[in-house]
């Protein structure tokens, strides 16, 4: 199974921009927003924005999961590390900034904070020291969230709890559908998100705000055709829900991961860092979990953080109101190295992945 | 994050596999979130997998796709 060969086909892809070509708007510009960041990869890293005819615009919505985590929250993962509790993380979320530190800066500093890959790293982890207190820091959206629900429905080592701030994509995405400044006409789905809540989430898009919305994988292919669906639906004048990535995305998505997330979590608000709160668009742990809460636990709680820093305008770009290059600290006092803002800091960030290609030919198609 | 990639099911050890994902690279991932058997892909997202490939419907995406550069007829 030969996923790249087959679904990067250059031929294929030069013929699809043709016929993208044919179908877009002679004036009024169409703009279609995608909320992954595997999507913006995909899209930049191959160029995928030079193919488009001017008045077809892809914008990158809030899909870096790292990235729109709320400072507050990782105030609280500072907090606890601060305490001499270990803290594990994904490895891209050591650098996100938070009021006035990272988790780097704490390790930085003495604290024990600790990468891992997966969820089962950290109980492994914990497993192996039981004299030590450890947190897991459970970010990442409906795609991460059930492997959270797997460990914490497991057998749990005794000094392991979770600071748990996962994100759900469809209600932000409703929140981007109903900013009239942002005037979007389509978006790409998040594929991966999509693999576990399956289709119906996003059924509301083009029935209640006449949004097409196409589901789209992560090759080249799949967002060039997904782009296609999209204006052709425009032109036909009938939004409607497809699904472009069959190969893994089923209608009813992964109902087990459905079953689990549901059996652990509740939904609450949740702060966006860009975006405010949320309503119910925040993964909660249910009351019969609360031992396994690193805020009750360890008694930390913090409502508010200082979301950006000075001349940062990632809150503009999380929305994709602004690009990468319109920030007058990008590639200046803004780089991979040595980032500002979160979106500069997660593998998934635009303003991180527009720096990592900008100076590369790396436009394969 | 959400990057998930996929690999094949070599060797199932109760809620655990060996997944190959290509030139070598073996892994261990937790399979509780998927019914898979040995030779399926999954795609994997941080240590899990999340869903298994369906190779029928790969096929019939690219077909799809055929037939949509094929057609001279429509609009577009
Ligand atoms: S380039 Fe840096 S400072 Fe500018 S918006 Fe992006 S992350 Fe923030």
């Amino acid at each position: 199974m030969d996923e790249k060969r087959r679904f990067r086909n250059p031929d294929l892809a030069r013929r699809i921009a043709e016929k993208i070509s044919k179908l877009a708007p002679r004036e009024k510009p169409v703009k279609i927003c995608h909320v992954c960041g595997t999507h913006e990869w995909t899209i930049t890293h191959f160029g995928i924005r030079n193919l488009l005819p001017q008045t077809v615009e892809v914008i990158a919505g809030p899909g870096c999961p790292v990235c729109i985590v709320p400072a507050s929250e990782i105030d609280e993962a500072v907090k606890i590390a601060e305490k001499g509790i270990t803290v594990t993380c994904f490895g891209d979320m050591l650098r996100v900034p938070g009021s006035t530190m990272s988790l780097l800066d704490a390790k930085a500093n003495g604290a024990d904070v600790r990468v891992v890959y997966s969820a089962g790293d950290a109980v492994k982890m914990a497993e192996k020291s039981p004299d030590r207190e450890f947190v897991f820091f459970a970010i990442g959206f409906e795609t991460t969230a059930p492997s959270t629900a797997v460990e914490i429905l497991g057998n749990l080592p005794r000094n392991l709890s979770f600071l748990v701030s996962h994100r759900v994509i469809p209600p932000a995405m409703k929140l981007l559908a109903e900013m009239r400044d942002l005037n979007l006409n389509g978006f790409i789905a998040p594929g991966h998100v999509s693999t576990v809540i399956g289709l119906v989430p996003y059924e509301v898009f083009p029935q209640d705000y006449g949004l097409p919305t196409v589901v789209a994988g992560f090759e080249p292919l799949d967002v060039l055709f997904g782009v296609y669906a999209i204006l052709k639906q425009i032109h036909e004048g009938r939004p409607r829900l497809e699904n472009e990535y069959s190969r893994v995305v089923r209608r009813e998505g992964n109902v087990k991961a459905q079953k689990l997330m549901k059996q652990v979590f509740s939904m609450a608000d949740g702060k966006w860092r860009g975006l405010g709160t949320i309503a119910s668009s925040k993964l909660a742990l249910r009351e019969e979990y609360a031992v396994y809460d690193a805020h009750t636990r360890h008694g930390v709680c913090i409502a508010e953080g200082v979301d950006s820093h000075s001349g940062c305008m990632c809150h503009l770009i999380i929305i994709g109101k602004s690009k990468p290059n319109e920030c007058p600290l990008f590639l200046k006092a803004c780089r991979p190295e040595k980032p500002v803002g979160a979106c500069m800091v997660g593998i998934e960030g635009t303003c991180r992945i527009w720096a990592k290609t900008i100076n590369r030919q790396s436009h394969v198609l | 994050m959400c990057l998930a990639i996929p690999g094949k099911i070599v060797k199932i050890n109760d809620s655990h596999a060996q997944v190959d994902f290509g030139e070598g690279v073996l892994r261990e991932v937790n399979i509780t979130l998927v019914e898979t058997r040995v030779g399926d892909y999954v795609l994997v997202h941080a240590g899990y997998a999340i869903q298994v490939l369906d190779e029928k419907e790969a096929l019939e995406t690219l077909n799809l796709w055929n037939e949509i550069l094929r057609s001279e007829t429509e609009n577009g």
